[in-house]
Formats: structure tokens, C-alpha cells, sequence
């Protein structure tokens, strides 16, 4: 199955991603090197397997704690909004969304 | 006092700078004076992308503040430098990116605030930041945005990456010891191209926060270093349960790996140290694919181990090759999540013309991610977008399974595994860059105990074609750091690749 330019848009548009025309290009040509790559995944049964996602789940069950849900960090408002690229008044900007 | 121009401080491991410090033969301000003299004089290897000696030298102050209390603890006042993936406080962060290249956090992330000089840390003073691939994405350090990165050995050639500054730096001796992260082979490459040694322990054994996150279940912190007991000191600090800040840090606390260590050099070399180590090969590890010189290598590393006592036995890893579509499904699939959050907002870059939020939205990330990073955006949000995700993401997760099962099945037969890191030494800069398919082959050897979480370094093994150096892979079962550390340093007592040097760079 190969993916086609309107794939490429389709894609680049969810990842909020803007692509030039012959960058469309290419990205179709790698990705569907790549994805001729990954056709060899399908060969293989997985019947009944279950999906790992912590690699430590295999010793046995892996416990993705939870803290108490109390504001245990110093407010650090003005050194966290020191690298946003647009502040005022302790909010940062964008540009306008409601009309 | 000696003369610091007659002191080869460079040369130096972690114990013998610790020793200097701690007889007052050498300040840390001293070191630190002259390990960033070395860096400013090595700068066209691009291996830093930043130091501020003010902040160093402030932090090599209380250091020595610290000794002249008495404090003595291994790593006091040692110098190293942080891969820029880790955040820090005091010094710039960009993860090799555009997108962060007036970043500056608010915090430190817990690996360097363990290393550093504040309340409760190592005592290490940090002398820089270390170039990387642009968010840790390439196997080569020219994804970098700043500058490639250059192999000491021959700076016409890449140094391997991700953590190519990281290993540029330590092979040059700009720095004793260094941290880097791994998240498909990213220490191990380049440690094995460089000539150095670098582990990646069980993922889960370091605190992921603060690191720039790439791919969240495969991302894993480790030192690189000279010699196993260099990183054996790095990663006593480094390791350990972070309940609070990572839920994937695992509940295990952190050993003295350098004890053992420092007991077997004390023992001295006996005849068969390692007589009761089974070791062993993966057939599919060394096939054809892997070039002849680095087999060579491998193999002349294999037998010292045989000498040393250890036992070689076949085994095999039959889903390999799939290792490598299974890791590049899963990792552009997390990381196109992990980059979700650069959007122009609260931190990173903005573009400076666009006409309305989502357009903002798309200019800025586009100007500010480079092709790598844009490729595997790409790949990852297809791989989740709705109708593939059971096909390619779900489908991988189930094969990463049936990956880390193999590796039980063969450690059935054997206490380590090994074979090479990386199917060739060290390649030219620009050789492969246009061909990303290419690149992601030569990661095999790496990503499928990365897959699985297991701990895995590298050790020089010698040299392969133009002399340059080729690395042994140990890979171990879960939390079996200290053995892999244990067998690198018998093998690092027996041989001598390790205190090999590049001529002057």
C-alpha cells in the first residue's frame, strides 16, 4: 500500500505541520521507503499477544504510581514564562480565537 | 603546589581526579580552569554547544568549599557535562533543536541535580553542555541544528549519535566523564565509534524527568566514560528510584557499582575470573550484514574474554530484523506526541509572520524542526492516526513482546549477551545523510534490547578499516548492571583498547 500526496497533506495537516511543495515530494518518497520496511511486521503472528508498552511489564505488573494530587513545587511563574515568546501581564499571548 | 601545565589532568579516571582533590594537590577550580581551557582549544570538534565558565568556576567554588569541610565522596568536585536533552537551570537547553535555541528552564532534571553541587548531590561541577541529533533523533550527531559534531579519531567522520558530543568530548579528553541517553542505541553507537565506554542500564533505573522526551518507553539515562569504572562511579549517583517526578522510575534502589569493581582491581588479576560467565552470541548478530573488520574485532574481544575464563555459547534472537520496523513504528509514534507540545506558546520558537492560531501553529513548528524530526512527526502521527493504529502501533507493541521474550528464551543459556554495536566503524560526515532508510538498518544491533529495556553497553574492542575503533556490545538481563559492568572491568584489566588515544586533534 502505497501513501500518496493527498496522505502527505492529510498527515502534515493533523501534526500541524506545513510542508513546501518538493518537501511534499520527498517526504512521500521516504516515507514510503519506510513504510515498504514496516509491510514486514505483518508476517509475523501476533495472535493472542498482548502489547507491551512498559518493557519492565514482563518481570511481572508493572504499578505506574500516582502521587497525592497536592501543589508540592514553588511557583515559578516568571522563570517558566522567561522563554515564552509572548507574555503579558503573567498570560501568554496568541493570537486571537474568538471572534 | 605542581605545576598545572606539567599535570596530564585529561588522562585522569574519576578515583585519580578525586584522589588529587581530595590531597589538595589540585582545586576543582583548578580542573575546572583547565578541562574548559581544553574545550575552548578543541572548540572545531563541535562537541559543546555551550559553556559559561562563571557558572562553572561558582560550582567548582563550593566544591571546594565542601572538601576543605571534609566531605570526601567519589565524585566530589569532579567536572563533567551534561548531553543537551538533560534541562538545567544555569545553563541554556536546545536538545540540539532550532525549536529551543533560546530555551532556559526553570528546573534542573533529576539525573543532573543528583550529579550537581546543590543540596544533596553528587558534587559534580558541570562544565558545559554536549551537541547531540536535534531531540536525540540520529545515529550520526548531523541532525544537530548548531554544528555536526567531529570524531576525534578522524574529524572527517561522524562520531555516531545521538550522544555524539557526548562521546566526541570524552575520546578527545575534553572531559572525564559525561552523561548521554539512549533510546535505540544512542549511548552504545557512539561510544563504539568513538572508542570510549558507555552503559545504558534497565530503562526505568533513571529518573526520565527533566529529560527532553523523545520516545517515553524506550528512553533511558546512562554515563559514558573511559572505562566501566568510570561509569560504574556516574551511574552509583545517577540511578534510583524517582517516585515523585517519573512514574516509569522504577522502585529499585541504586548500588555502589564501583565497589566490586574497585575490590577486583585490588585482587589483582587471577587466572580465570570470569570462569563462571556463559556468554552469549546471537547467530542473527553476526551475519553477513555486520562488515568483516568489525567482526574481526569482535571476535579477537571474545576470545580475551574466553581467556579470562568466560564460556561462549550460541544463541539466537530470531526477530532481529524486525527489530528495526517494530522501533521505528514505536518511537516517531511517541515522539510525535512528546513534540505536540512545542507549539509556539509557552516555550520555543515562534514564527515571526502568520495570520491566525492554527497557522501559527504550523509555521512555527515547521520553521523550527529539522528534517529528521519532521520525518518522524510524520511517521508517527500516521502510525496513530485513526484506522492504522491496530494495524502498525498495536501490531508492534505485540512483536516488541515477542522481542523481549526471545531475549528470556536465550538468557536461559547464558549470563550475558554480546555482539557488536554498530555494523561498521565510523562513517564520513555527509556519507549517509541523505538516505534515512539506510540509517535506521544500521541501528540492528542495537534496538532490539532497547525494545525490551534491557541494559546494554559498549567497551572499546579494538580497531577495525582506517583505524578506527570498534565497540564490543554486552547486553544484560533486567537490573544486571553490576555484572555487565563487572565483566567489562575484568576485560578492561586484561587489555589496553580502553587507554588508547587519538592523536593530538
Amino acid at each position: 500500500m502505497a501513501l500518496t500526496s493527498q496522505d502527505i497533506a492529510r498527515v502534515a495537516n493533523l501534526a500541524r505541520l506545513e510542508l513546501r511543495p518538493d518537501e511534499t515530494e520527498r517526504t512521500l518518497n521516504q516515507l514510503n521507503g519506510f513504510f515498504a520496511l514496516v509491510a514486514q511486521m505483518e508476517a509475523v503472528d501476533t495472535e493472542g499477544v498482548e502489547p507491551l508498552a512498559h518493557p519492565a511489564a514482563l518481570l511481572g505488573e508493572v504499578a505506574l504510581r500516582l502521587r497525592d494530587d497536592i501543589a508540592n513545587e514553588a511557583n515559578q511563574r516568571e522563570a517558566s514564562q522567561a522563554s515564552a515568546p509572548a507574555v503579558e501581564r503573567g498570560l501568554f499571548l496568541v493570537p486571537k480565537v474568538i471572534e | 603546589m605542581t605545576s598545572l601545565s606539567n599535570l596530564d589532568l585529561h588522562d585522569l579516571g574519576v578515583a585519580q581526579l578525586a584522589a588529587k582533590l581530595a590531597s589538595g594537590e589540585v582545586s576543582s577550580v583548578e580542573a575546572t580552569q583547565h578541562f574548559l581551557a581544553s574545550i575552548g582549544r578543541h572548540d572545531r570538534l563541535g562537541a559543546f554547544l555551550c559553556t559559561d565558565p562563571e557558572v562553572s568556576l561558582a560550582q567548582a567554588r563550593a566544591a571546594d568549599a565542601r572538601l576543605a569541610a571534609g566531605e570526601r565522596t567519589p565524585l566530589l568536585g569532579v567536572p563533567l557535562a551534561h548531553k543537551d536533552v538533560f534541562v538545567t537551570r544555569d545553563f541554556p537547553t536546545t536538545a540540539g533543536s532550532k525549536m529551543l535555541e533560546n530555551y532556559r528552564s526553570p528546573f534542573d532534571a533529576t539525573v543532573v541535580s543528583r550529579l550537581g553541587v546543590g543540596a544533596g548531590g553528587a558534587g559534580m561541577v558541570t562544565l558545559g553542555k554536549l551537541n547531540c541529533d536535534e531531540f536525540a533523533m540520529g545515529s550520526g550527531n548531523e541532525n544537530s541544528a548548531y554544528r555536526p559534531a567531529k570524531n576525534p579519531w578522524d574529524t572527517s567522520r561522524v562520531p555516531g549519535g545521538s550522544s555524539g558530543g557526548s562521546a566526541a568530548a570524552v575520546a578527545a579528553g575534553l572531559v572525564p566523564v559525561v552523561t548521554g541517553t539512549d533510546t535505540g542505541g544512542s549511548i552504545r553507537q557512539p561510544v563504539s565509534l568513538t572508542g570510549i565506554t558507555g552503559i545504558k542500564p534497565t530503562y526505568g533505573r533513571c529518573s526520565r524527568y527533566g529529560m527532553v522526551a523523545f520516545a517515553s518507553s524506550l528512553d533511558q539515562a546512562g554515563p559514558m566514560a573511559r572505562s566501566a569504572l568510570d561509569c560504574a562511579f556516574l551511574l552509583s549517583a545517577m540511578a534510583g528510584p524517582d517516585p515523585d517526578r517519573d512514574s516509569t522510575s522504577l522502585d529499585v534502589p541504586a548500588t555502589d557499582y564501583a565497589i566490586d569493581l574497585i575490590a577486583a582491581s585490588a585482587g589483582g588479576a587471577s587466572a580465570k575470573p570470569l570462569k563462571d560467565l556463559k556468554i552469549g552470541l546471537p547467530t542473527q548478530f553476526f551475519g553477513a550484514g555486520c562488515a568483516p573488520d568489525v567482526l574481526a574485532a569482535v571476535r579477537s574481544a571474545l576470545s580475551e574474554f574466553e581467556k579470562l575464563g568466560a564460556t561462549l555459547v550460541d544463541v539466537s534472537l530470531p526477530l532481529t530484523e524486525l527489530s528495526i520496523p517494530v522501533y521505528y513504528v514505536i518511537a516517531p509514534a511517541e515522539a510525535s506526541s512528546n513534540l505536540s507540545r512545542f507549539d509556539g506558546v509557552r516555550y520555543g520558537h515562534r514564527a515571526a509572520n502568520y495570520t491566525d492560531l492554527n497557522d501559527m501553529y504550523r509555521k512555527s513548528r515547521s520553521e523550527g524542526f529539522g528534517d529528521e524530526a519532521t520525518r518522524r512527526i510524520m511517521i508517527g502521527t500516521y502510525v496513530l492516526s485513526h484506522g492504522y493504529y491496530d494495524a502498525y502501533y498495536l501490531k508492534a507493541q505485540k512483536i516488541r513482546r515477542l522481542i523481549a521474550q526471545d531475549f528470556q528464551t536465550a538468557f536461559a543459556q547464558c549470563d550475558i549477551i554480546a555482539g557488536p554495536v554498530s555494523p561498521t566503524v565510523a562513517w564520513k560526515i555527509g556519507e549517509k545523510s541523505n538516505d534515512p532508510v539506510a540509517n535506521y538498518l544500521a541501528d540492528i544491533y542495537t534496538l532490539s534490547s532497547s525494545l525490551a529495556g534491557l541494559p546494554g553497553m559498549s567497551i572499546p574492542a579494538g580497531f577495525g578499516a582506517g583505524g578506527m575503533p570498534v565497540g564490543l556490545q554486552l547486553i544484560g538481563n533486567y537490573f544486571k548492571e553490576a555484572q555487565l559492568l563487572a565483566a567489562a572491568h575484568r576485560f578492561q584489566m586484561a587489555t589496553d583498547w580502553h587507554t588508547r588515544k587519538p592523536a593530538e586533534v
